[in-house]
This record gives C-alpha cells, sequence and structure tokens, in this order.
C-alpha cells in the first residue's frame, strides 16, 4: 500500500485576536465545498463569537472528545476522529494550542502534523506573538508573554500563509463593539493587550514575517538552472544562515561599530556575536574595565553574545572563533596605523581574508576621520 | 680618504633618517605620549525615541569649555514579565539610531562620545545602576511637563539628593519642541 502524499497547510496569519482569521477560514472552507470537496472542521474556537457560529453553518463538524485528566474532564479536538473520517480539507483553529494531557500530543501543530502526513490538507489560524522567535520581541513591547508558542519552522513548513490584516483603529472598534471579546473582558483587553502602540508594533512584526517567509519561499522555489553541483553552490548562500562576528576592543569607539553591526544583523535576519582577542597577562586599565563593562551591558541589551579570548596570535583566533560560530561576515574597526616592525606584516584586514575564504570581512569607517558636517 | 668618510658618513646619516622615519608613523611625528589628565564625563540620559535639543546644545557647551566626553546613556525599561538580562530589541531598534545621531552631531564638533546603555525595571533604576557603576562630573537632565515621558520629577529629586555628581536640570520650555531624532541620521547606519 503506498503512502499518501503529504497534505498542504495553509495558515491564516493575524496580529491578534479579533482580526478576523477564523472567519477568513471559514470563507475559505466554505469555497472549497462549493467548489466539490469534501471539507470537515475539525476544531473551532469561536470564543462565542455569533457571526462565526453563524458562518460554520453548512460545513460538517467532527464533535469534540472528552480527555480525562486527574478526574477533570476535557474538551479536545478528536484526533483518531479526523484520521477514520480522512476529509480532503480540514479546517482545524488556533495552530498553538497546548493540548490537555492525556491527549496524542502536547501540542496542536503536532496533531496538525499527523493529519498533514494523513494527506489531509489543512487550513488554520494562528496569531503572530506565538512564533517562538518573536516571543521576546512581543513580550517586551506588549509586557505580556505568550505562553503558547510554535517553532518557527511549523511556519516555515506552511505551503500558504495568508495575513489576515486590520488597522489597528478598526480592530479597536470592533473590539469596542463587542466583536471581539464579551463586554465584560472588554475593559480589561484595551487597558492591556489591545493599546494601539501594541497593536501597530504587532501589526508590524505580522507583515514583516509574512514578507520574509514570502521572500524565503520565492529564493527555495527557483527552478534550478545548469548541473546540480551548480544548483547547490547557487543555493548554498541561502541554505546558510547568516552570522556576523564584529571585532571589538574595550574602547568607546567599539560602541559605534557594535550598533553599525547589529544594524547589519538585524537586516539580515542574522546572528551577532562579538569578539575582542585580549593580549594574554596584560591588566586592564580602569578605562577598559569601564568600556568593557558597557559594552557587555550593550550586547545584553542587542542580544548579541560577548566572546573574549586570550592569544597573542589575533588572526589565527579570529579565524578560530569565526569557524566555530560558522560566521559568514566579519565587521572590523579600522585598523591604527601600523609602526615599527609591524609595518612589514600584512595587515589583519588580508589575514582573515587568507584564513577565511568565504567569508566577507566588512571594515566599518572611523567617523572621526570624516569630514566635520554642518547640521543644523 | 677623507673624501671616502664623508661620503661614508652620509650614507649612513642618509640610512639612519630613512630608518627612522620609515619607524615612525606616517604623517611623521611621534604621537604625544598620553597625559594621565582627568578627562571630565558628562552623562545625558535619555529615553525614548528622541532628546531635547536644548540638554544637547548644553551638553555640547559644557563639553567644550571643559574638554570633556559627552556620555549618552540610553535608559532602557525592562518589563517585570521579563528577566532583567534579556533581549530589548524593540527598544534596540529606538535606541541605537539615536544614540548614532547623538555621536555624529557631537563629533561633527570635534566632542568626544562614549555612550551607554543602562536598563533597569524603571527609568530611575536603569540610571541607578548606571550610577552605581561609573563615576560622572556633571549630569545633564531635562524635565518634562509630560508625567509619561522620561524622568518624574521624583526622579529628579532623587538624582538631586542621591547623585555625587553635579546635576543640571533644564527646566521645561513648552514653547522649545526642538527635539534630536534619528531622522537626521546622514549616511547608512
Amino acid at each position: 500500500m503506498s503512502q499518501p502524499s503529504r497534505g498542504h497547510l495553509r495558515v491564516f496569519l493575524g496580529m491578534a485576536a479579533g482580526v478576523g482569521k477564523t472567519f477568513r477560514m471559514l470563507i475559505e472552507g466554505h469555497a472549497e465545498q462549493e467548489a466539490g470537496r469534501d471539507v470537515v472542521i475539525g476544531l473551532l474556537e469561536s470564543h462565542g463569537r455569533a457571526d462565526t457560529a453563524k458562518l460554520a453553518e453548512g460545513l460538517s463538524f467532527i464533535p469534540r472528545r472528552h480527555v480525562s485528566y486527574r478526574e477533570t474532564s476535557l474538551e479536545e479536538m478528536d484526533l483518531p476522529a479526523i484520521l477514520t473520517r480522512a476529509p480532503e480539507l480540514c479546517l482545524i483553529d488556533e495552530l498553538a494550542h497546548t493540548n490537555s494531557p492525556g491527549a496524542e500530543h502536547e501540542k496542536r501543530y503536532e496533531d496538525v502534523e499527523d493529519v498533514l502526513a494523513a494527506g489531509i490538507d489543512v487550513l488554520s489560524t494562528l496569531n503572530v506573538q506565538h512564533l517562538e522567535s518573536l516571543n521576546d520581541q512581543v513580550a517586551e513591547l506588549s509586557g505580556i508573554r505568550v505562553r503558547e508558542t510554535i517553532p518557527d519552522a511549523v511556519l516555515g513548513r506552511a505551503e500558504e500563509i495568508v495575513l489576515v490584516d486590520l488597522p489597528p483603529e478598526a480592530l479597536l472598534d470592533r473590539l469596542r463593539a463587542g466583536k471581539v471579546y464579551r463586554p465584560d473582558r472588554i475593559d480589561a483587553a484595551l487597558n492591556n493587550f489591545f493599546r494601539i502602540e501594541n497593536l501597530s508594533a504587532l501589526r508590524e512584526i505580522a507583515l514583516r514575517q509574512v514578507a520574509q517567509e514570502v521572500g524565503h519561499k520565492r529564493l527555495t522555489t527557483i527552478e534550478p538552472v545548469g548541473s546540480r553541483e551548480e544548483t547547490i553552490a547557487a543555493d548554498a548562500p541561502q541554505a546558510v544562515g547568516e552570522r556576523l562576528l564584529a571585532l571589538i576592543e574595550p574602547y568607546p569607539g567599539a560602541q559605534r561599530l557594535i550598533r553599525r553591526a547589529w544594524r547589519s544583523s538585524h537586516r539580515l535576519g542574522a546572528k551577532l556575536d562579538l569578539l575582542w582577542v585580549q593580549r594574554p597577562g596584560r591588566a586592564l586599565t580602569d578605562e577598559q574595565e569601564r568600556s568593557l563593562t558597557a559594552l557587555r551591558q550593550l550586547a545584553s541589551v542587542l542580544g548579541a553574545r560577548l566572546l573574549v579570548e586570550e592569544s597573542d596570535n589575533v588572526a589565527e583566533t579570529i579565524a578560530d572563533v569565526a569557524r566555530r560560530q560558522r560566521s559568514t561576515y566579519v565587521v572590523m574597526g579600522r585598523s591604527r596605523p601600523a609602526r615599527g616592525i609591524a609595518r612589514l606584516r600584512t595587515p589583519l584586514p588580508q589575514r582573515l581574508m587568507e584564513l577565511l575564504p568565504g567569508v566577507d570581512v566588512r571594515i566599518v569607517a572611523d567617523r572621526s576621520h570624516r569630514p566635520a558636517t554642518d547640521q543644523p | 680618504m677623507t673624501a671616502a668618510i664623508v661620503i661614508l658618513i652620509a650614507a649612513a646619516s642618509l640610512a639612519a633618517g630613512l630608518a627612522i622615519g620609515y619607524w615612525l608613523p606616517p604623517h611623521g611625528r611621534r604621537p604625544a605620549r598620553e597625559q594621565p589628565t582627568t578627562v571630565r564625563r558628562i552623562l545625558l540620559p535619555f529615553t525614548g525615541q528622541a532628546i531635547s535639543r536644548r540638554s544637547f546644545e548644553a551638553a555640547i557647551r559644557l563639553a567644550k569649555a571643559e574638554n570633556a566626553t559627552i556620555m549618552p546613556a540610553y535608559l532602557a525599561r525592562v518589563p517585570r514579565n521579563l528577566p532583567l538580562d534579556a533581549p530589548l530589541p524593540a527598544q534596540s531598534a529606538a535606541a541605537m539610531p539615536l544614540l548614532e545621531m547623538i555621536e555624529q552631531r557631537a563629533s561633527s564638533q570635534g566632542i568626544t562620545v562614549d555612550s551607554r546603555v543602562a536598563r533597569g525595571r524603571t527609568y530611575r533604576d536603569a540610571l541607578r545602576r548606571l550610577l552605581d557603576q561609573e563615576q560622572f562630573d556633571r549630569v545633564i537632565v531635562s524635565a518634562t511637563d509630560s508625567p509619561r515621558a522620561g524622568l518624574s520629577s521624583e526622579d529628579l529629586r532623587w538624582l538631586l539628593q542621591s547623585v555625587p555628581a553635579e546635576i543640571l536640570i533644564l527646566r521645561p520650555a513648552p514653547d522649545d519642541t526642538r527635539r534630536i531624532s534619528a531622522n537626521g541620521l546622514q549616511g547608512h547606519f
């Protein structure tokens, strides 16, 4: 018996509850049913919204099942029933949901994986704050830590991501009109999560996330041209995640270098490591101690990792760390002019280019050498 | 014989001159050794996405007069639900361009800048942690008439009472809304 091909996953992604993800999923479900497909609702969270419940009419339901846990009966999606029923398309709301103990899997996205593996297509919904990689950012913006998260790879495996967007003002109007939460929860929502600045920031994150996924898919679905080796070579830079290594020393100018490196890493969606190669046996001056503390502070706020290595051979040490960290860029400041016998040595950027073939070396200009401009 | 000695001496002198020239830095002058002078440090703490232009200009004037280093410090507020050492990407996105802007402006006027980032549960907590770690000769802050922006009047009172540095508080000027933000940042950053 042949294995069924994996089903397709389409995720409706939104910035927050109430933007209309479930609504959109149901509309798509109806459209697919009208096109002659066997469509079933595996799980629907209407949150008591009458419009949503009304829209679900006309689609088949698989009733929830009761899962017992510590003498308590909890309702969960009936995964075995979905697999037995084997529809062509299954609608499963709230991809990031955590199942009750006693269910087959801890997380609903794992249930969805089983459904997809059975060759059933799935439509599902997700709020952007549930993505693992964005959890810190969302918590910082909103002050609310989301507990139910899913790995980004789950979204990455979706064949389609549909952004369900709504201007923050319109969402607040919906909330005030009681279309999102029950009247007794509206005030609390407005005072906490549903603030205009939160929603604007979350909307930006959702838009960026979808753009990123689209960009990723565009790159990974390019038709191969040329030999297999050429295709692999062309795909290699896309397959490898970018990682920056910024070379620093404890002096004030390093702050600027780190800011520049951080900005670049931000644009590339790359991780940032900072490296200081300290000469052995040299005690730090008070000024250097202070600078190092300030650099540590800056690194921690930016989410960068500060590495300190003791060595006399600066170039070799940098190369070792770059290989270990799988760095794809080395960012460094302008070297001080060499003096004496040091002039005979190969400059550090050239040494690094020799030692690290395939790694870009970028030199950040020294602002103090830039001509002064007349600024208002 | 004498001519040969003279030529030899001349050649030796030339070689010595070339060697010394090669040894010295490219601009031809050995840099003056750093004098153990005390550098005055002016702290310029700020929050949010812009700083008052009045406080920035005051800091520049003082730094010029005293040959001091300006130390702009971004005060980051860590939400209570996050560990104190958690990365703060959203605040970083606002603070880094602004620090760059301050550095560009100050550097263009010949002022040395050494920036800082401090974190705490509140702006005062962040500032307190920074002041515990380092000493500053002056602290320049601008008072605000907005209770939600920056340091409150309570914070300023605390600053005056507990920080062993000269505190310069610029009174709010409702008519002066000039701010320095990252909007005027020159070049790609």
